[in-house]
């Protein structure tokens, strides 16, 4: 057994040090080297998010490639402020709306020039954590195409289940404005929607003993919604 | 000494069985209930814990004679933490989706009682090549437990077996249904609970 050093305070301290510097440029380093792939990541999983929100994937197992490609191809974003307006030289992918919460940014499905649908972010505080997910609406504004949630904390197999197809396949066709064209958003209800029940068309199955979590998703999707408004209704008025 | 001798055959197999960190020690139960839901996740972080566990037995043992006595904790804490955090990148670019159903629980890694356990109890005691097989073998008694429960509870929970569907659907229309507890901790606190008891009754060891 090799003998122990001598202890003294200076070694302590230059032995802390030492495992410190090791320590750190270990991680400064990997984490340098590793930033772009991560990145990458990131923007891959966003852009794959909105496209699979608007039917344009619908696997996992596609390259990196095909979906920047996709994007490019199909996708025209650009970003809104809250009274309607365009903002210019923002760039959609990049608005952290905690930061910039009067920003909205506005992912459009283009063929040419004709919109074919509308994809929205939205996230809010549900149960136990904030859940982010993307909102597609068809060119008339008013009927939904899709929802997609890609982060959640929610419990799973309650709250979790929001990302599952059943309960995402609800919102499809469900309709946000009613008949004198005013917003009512969507509803999830508590349980199954009954036949005969009013406002179908706004209601859509909720999820049993995830009550707390469908409220959350309820609130910030109006609020969400409430905040475009201006915009849609602006479209809508220049289309019909 | 040879490399596997009976000594250091020990040291790899006895938390395998009869030494399991999780159902003989019963250490790090947090995370067997967090990523067990389904196997795939289990099987990376049980990777994930037997990269960790190897290398920070042996870079604490390495160092075993250097580091000061007082100050000895926070030093195998930050070799620790500085492991789990390299993981942790490492999964973030090269496997983003199963980083992210793993979210915080690579992080937790360095709470887990295993590692500063192993640490502690073995590597400040031992050489570098017995401390590598010591946590080898805690990492894989650990993965035993994790991968046993995941099977368990992604079969009983989703029908499942690495997301592959098992049940087959003439079963879920025979009235056939997924068992929503499997999917929530106390489905793998039963499961872990039944692992214990098995592996007593086949031991015939009880340490109370």
């Amino acid at each position: 057994m090799a003998s122990k050093p001598r202890i003294t305070k200076a070694y302590t301290l230059g032995f802390a040090a030492t495992v410190t510097i090791v320590c750190s440029v270990l991680l400064a380093s990997a984490a340098a080297l590793l930033k772009e792939r991560q990145d990458t990541n990131i923007k891959v999983d966003i852009k794959w998010n909105i496209l699979s929100v608007l039917d344009l994937v619908d696997s996992k197992d596609v390259s990196t490639e095909h979906v920047f490609e996709l994007y490019e191809s199909n996708i025209n974003s650009f970003v809104v402020d809250p009274d309607g307006n365009r903002v210019e030289g923002e760039i959609a992918e990049e608005i952290d709306p905690k930061a910039k919460p009067g920003l909205l940014p506005v992912f459009a499905k283009q063929d040419g020039d004709s919109v074919l649908a509308y994809c929205i972010p939205i996230q809010g505080k549900a149960l136990w954590s904030t859940v982010k997910g993307y909102l597609a609406l068809e060119n008339d504004l008013n009927t939904v195409k899709g929802i997609t949630f890609y982060s959640h904390g929610e419990t799973p197999g309650l709250g979790g289940e929001i990302d599952k197809e059943w309960f995402k396949d609800g919102f499809e066709g469900k309709t946000i404005l009613d008949e004198s064209g005013n917003l009512v958003s969507i509803k999830i209800v508590k349980g199954k929607l009954r036949e005969g029940e009013s406002d179908l068309e706004h209601k859509v199955d909720g999820i049993s003993g995830a009550t707390l979590t469908t409220k959350g998703l309820n609130e910030f999707i109006k609020e969400t919604l409430e905040k475009y408004e201006p915009y849609f209704d602006r479209v809508r008025g220049a289309t019909s | 000494m040879s490399l596997f001798s009976k000594k250091n055959q020990v040291f790899l197999k006895d938390p395998l069985m009869d030494n399991n960190p999780i159902s003989t020690q019963v250490l790090g139960i947090c995370s067997a209930l967090a990523v067990t839901v389904q196997l795939q996740t289990a099987v990376v972080m049980s990777l994930a814990v037997i990269f960790v566990l190897s290398i920070s037995n042996v870079a604490i043992s390495l160092l075993r004679n250097k580091v000061p006595s007082n100050i000895r904790i926070i030093v195998e804490l930050a070799i620790i933490a500085t492991l789990v955090i390299l993981v942790d990148q490492v999964l973030k670019a090269y496997l983003y989706d199963i980083s992210k159903q793993l979210s915080v629980f690579v992080g937790l890694i360095i709470t887990n009682c295993i590692v500063l356990g192993r640490a502690e109890a073995f590597a400040l005691q031992n050489k570098p090549w017995p401390s590598f097989l010591d946590g080898v073998g805690n990492a894989l008694g650990y993965s035993i437990i994790l991968l046993t429960v995941a099977f368990g509870r992604e079969l009983l929970g989703s029908g499942t077996i690495f997301g592959f569907q098992v049940i087959p659907d003439a079963a879920y229309a025979a009235g056939y249904q997924n068992m929503g507890l499997m999917v929530l901790a106390p489905g793998a606190f039963i499961l872990l609970g039944l692992i214990i008891w098995v592996q007593r009754a086949l031991s015939g060891t009880v340490t109370e």
